[in-house]
């Protein structure tokens, strides 16, 4: 895998060289899916900062769009979790705004996307796996254990092995999907820019908003539903 | 028509088989590389052809739900569509898990060092 010709090489290529020299990382070709992580959260941080700065009553453009993605995020919650989903809802935005930013600033050339690599995207599998047991755990006590047991008792020796590895695949299955479908979107533009250049690759481009929405729509569906399982009391 | 399919496996074994003889006169990678790769390539097309059967196969049927729900009732047509895409997406990360198998098997193969050198 070649290294991509990227807009943020400026930093990039001398903190190769700082971390090649100082502390002996010889990976700087993995820096850029780093430092373009930076440059979402730095822009949307940055976003909110200016956005917040002046709250009016009436709201004016950008408070106006900014809650309309807040509000519509809420609602999706509610109506999945329920009404104390309201609790992991700053957890399910950020995933949801922080993955959609990603995907769709994989489109632009120079820009390179996080979540085509399997870093990040485990990274957050793996937070919201955490956050299920942790909550399973605190709502229920020591009776989650009977969530992986099944309805009959005496069915617990099959259920449990079988229950653990059903949930042992879901942090695997939010990576493996995310990461397959980025990447290999990634990949099929590469591909098809050396077979067919020029302004012909064009529906691929569209094929990549497209993924890019649906895959963080089932990224935030599957998290919240994962959550709000852990929490519903049995069957 | 039986000779030409005979002639057409004949071709197949016949490429197949002389490859290393053909390839080996490249210098800059082994017979040994390029027959551990032969065999990989195989392996990938018939996988992810495998692959995509399945997913084509469910995820017409989940579209098939999807048109009777909303030629029953129109009106609940904005309910069936985030259902159906929900469903497609699902069915879609099976066949991806398949293509990270073949991309791992391309690319980042962690036997190739065994058959190097």
């Amino acid at each position: 895998m070649e290294h991509p010709v990227l807009l943020l090489d400026f930093i990039t290529h001398p903190l190769a060289h700082f971390m090649e020299k100082y502390f002996n990382l010889t990976d700087g070709n993995h820096l850029y899916h780093m430092t373009y992580m930076w440059f979402y959260m730095l822009l949307l941080v940055g976003i909110s900062l200016i956005v917040v700065r002046k709250l009016k009553m009436v709201p004016g453009r950008s408070q106006n769009f900014l809650e309309v993605v807040i509000g519509g995020l809420k609602d999706f919650t509610v109506n999945t979790m329920g009404e104390d989903g309201l609790r992991f809802f700053p957890l399910i935005a950020t995933l949801a705004i922080f993955i959609l930013v990603a995907n769709l600033g994989d489109i632009i050339p120079g820009f390179y996307s996080p979540t085509a690599n399997i870093n990040t995207n485990a990274s957050m599998a793996i937070v919201v796996f955490l956050l299920t047991h942790i909550i399973g755990i605190k709502v229920h006590g020591i009776r989650y254990v009977k969530q992986f047991t099944g309805p009959i008792w005496w069915m617990a020796p099959i259920m449990i092995p079988i229950e653990i590895i059903g949930h042992l695949a879901r942090p695997l299955s939010l990576t493996v999907r995310l990461f397959g479908n980025i990447f290999g979107e990634d990949l099929v533009l590469v591909i098809i820019l050396v077979l067919a250049p020029f302004l012909i690759p064009m529906p691929v481009l569209a094929l990549m908003i497209f993924t890019a929405l649906i895959q963080t729509l089932v990224f935030t569906l599957l998290a919240m539903m994962y959550i709000s399982g852990a929490m519903e009391e049995g069957h | 028509m039986k000779n030409v399919g005979l002639l057409f496996i004949a071709a197949a074994v016949f490429v197949l088989i002389g490859a290393p003889v053909i390839f080996a006169s490249e210098g800059s990678v082994g017979p040994e590389v390029i027959s551990y790769f032969k065999w990989i390539a195989i392996a990938t097309g018939i996988g992810m052809g495998i692959a995509t059967f399945g997913t084509g196969i469910g995820q017409g049927n989940g579209v098939r739900g999807a048109c009777d729900g909303i030629a029953r009732n129109p009106e609940a047509s904005g309910k069936i569509i985030t259902a159906l895409m929900i469903g497609l997406a699902m069915i879609e990360s099976l066949a991806i898990y398949a293509l990270v198998i073949e991309l791992i098997l391309l690319y980042a193969n962690p036997f190739l060092k065994y058959v190097v050198g």
